[in-house]
């Protein structure tokens, strides 16, 4: 689903302006990164997505359609949002009710919502606890319940806030592999995230906020070529590339593996 | 001096069906920088309540075996003597906020005011304590008004506040930008440098490669491996145990089994160390051929 965000402005009701005038489009099946510090705007800017906040100025498009004064019921079919804090999402008594609780809501048919619910238990490896109560597990075992829970929802956009955020590497590699499915599918997937490495081994495209302003959009190669800009949103290089600088390699290499290759080559 | 001991620790919450911590013996001395490591649910934070008195004192499940601080039995201490010695930092400041101060400044004075502590003392330290973390030109915001990187910056202030000999901190930089994570690093290697001990939990390991001087590794609740960050980041235990290798050990293996460096060459963890072997290396390698 195309995502069109045009010229909005957002302004908290403490008069903080968390928002400055942001403009992007995102096309049906791309996978896109938010990046920026601490406070820069990027959870304020995917609640607008849908709908749990509304631009104080500026416009919303999902699919060609105005979605800038819909409410969240209405935009549920289209997006569906994973929190950052999976404890404000999650609410029901057990990994199986929170896991239908989105499918039920958008009204699938009982055999659908059960396939969903299904495989996305399996995406995440929860099947095991799926009669347990989220509440006696974990951060990370909650946050996987509650991505589960969105993917679940089989909407044509999903926005992860922060999702590797608290997880261990085979975690992961689990979200990994969820997001490759989603892509296969042509589903639009924004994801939040603050993990250098993640990001530069797996999204292309970047934005990037700093104080509320769009000052990035473009390919991660780029963005982890200027160094200004990454001192500016509050990032530093993924791991790779801090070694292929200081081995001054002259290539923007993004993974050990193009790191070797571009060894290779230069030997 | 043995700061911190563990012996024989075994530590079941109350309603699991088993352990968390099985058995683990370990010793910290004072002034070591040590890094816990593990998968989820491997009992990393259960240790750092173990070490903070948290269990048994709040925590009433299953414990065997012993935990000591400065060479006294923390069930011989209340909590808030032990967070007198050892102070604990949590994955998310918020909770661990007063919530009752409305600005930075009484927010870190908070503990002290409690305890007594004559006004001009503790402005004193209050003060001295927000230029080390970097908050002074905060003292007046709402601690709420913090963005997430002030505010586990502040969660450590607060604790700081007490003087404790000891900091554990249980994966303190999650919820933080790059930027943020290193400076909480940078202010742990200062506080180390005072001669106070560090025990962190975290999962970003080339931060640890950089700042520890011991990693302890655990799975499923057993410490699997105890030795400096080089030889057990660069394991290949760590795999076997769910976790990764920094993408510098990943560079060093990759390079090895393509010949570009010999076989058996020393993995390594750290970005500087990576550097050190890797230009030398390059150059002795486009010479020889």
């Amino acid at each position: 689903m195309l995502i069109h965000v045009d010229d909005i402005s957002f302004t908290y009701s403490h008069s903080v302006t968390a928002l400055q005038n942001i403009s992007f489009e995102i096309t049906t099946g791309e996978r896109v990164a938010l990046t920026g510090h601490n406070g820069s705007g990027k959870s304020t800017l995917v609640k607008h997505l849908n709908g749990l906040l509304k631009p104080s100025a500026g416009k919303i498009w999902l699919g060609g359609e105005d979605s800038t004064a819909a409410r969240p019921s209405q935009l549920a079919s289209k997006v569906a949002l994973l929190f950052q804090n999976p404890d404000d999402q999650i609410c029901k008594r057990t990994v199986w009710d929170e896991v239908l609780f989105g499918p039920k809501n958008l009204g699938y048919s009982t055999k659908r919502i059960k396939t969903l619910a299904e495989e996305a238990l399996s995406l995440f490896e929860l099947t095991s606890i799926k009669d347990k109560n989220p509440h006696d597990f974990g951060y990370s075992e909650r946050k996987r319940i509650a991505m589960a829970s969105i993917v679940a929802m089989d909407t044509p956009v999903l926005v992860f806030d922060e999702p590797t955020a608290g997880l261990d590497p085979y975690e992961i590699s689990l979200l990994i592999s969820t997001l490759k499915k989603l892509q296969s599918e042509n589903k639009t997937v924004i994801v939040i995230s603050h993990d250098m490495d993640f990001v530069a081994e797996n999204i292309a495209r970047v934005i990037s906020l700093a104080h509320g302003k769009k000052v990035f959009d473009g390919s991660v190669r780029d963005l982890f070529r200027g160094k200004e800009l990454m001192t500016d949103c509050g990032l530093r290089q993924p791991q790779v590339l801090q070694l292929s600088n200081a081995c001054e390699l002259q290539r923007t290499v993004l993974s050990p593996h193009e790191y070797v290759l571009e060894l290779e080559k230069q030997l | 001096m043995v700061e911190l001991e563990t012996d024989l620790l075994t530590y079941q919450y109350p309603g699991s069906e088993e352990a968390s911590l099985h058995e683990v013996s370990m010793r910290i001395p004072a002034g070591e920088f040590v890094a816990v490591i593990g998968a989820n649910n491997s009992g990393k934070s259960t240790l750092c309540y173990a070490l903070t008195g948290v269990i048994p004192h709040l925590y009433h499940g299953k414990m065997q075996g012993k935990v000591l601080i400065a060479g006294t039995d923390n069930k011989d201490k209340t909590v808030s003597e032990i967070a007198l010695h050892v102070g604990l930092v949590l994955q998310v400041p918020g909770s661990q906020m007063s919530g009752v101060r409305y600005s930075v400044f009484e927010e870190v004075a908070f503990g002290l005011e409690n305890r007594g502590v004559p006004r001009k003392i503790m402005r004193k330290r209050v003060n001295k304590i927000l230029a080390l973390i970097g908050l002074e030109k905060y003292a007046m915001h709402s601690p709420f008004h913090l963005s997430g990187g002030q505010q586990q910056r502040l969660a450590l202030a607060t604790i700081l506040a007490a003087d404790p000999a000891v900091i554990v901190l249980d994966e303190p930089t999650t919820f933080l930008d790059p930027q943020g994570a290193k400076l909480v690093f940078d202010i742990l290697g200062q506080l180390q440098q005072q001669g106070k001990t560090i025990v962190i939990t975290e999962q970003r390991l080339d931060l640890i490669a950089e700042y520890a001087d011991r990693v302890l590794a655990f799975d499923k609740g057993h410490l699997v491996m105890d030795g400096k960050p080089e030889e057990v980041l660069t394991s290949r235990v760590m795999q076997t145990i769910h976790l990764d290798w920094t993408r510098y050990t990943q560079v060093v293996d990759l390079a090895s089994q393509k010949g570009l460096l010999p076989v058996d060459f020393p993995l390594t963890a750290s970005l500087s160390e990576t550097v050190a072997i890797l230009s030398p290396s390059r150059e002795k390698h486009a010479h020889s051929r």
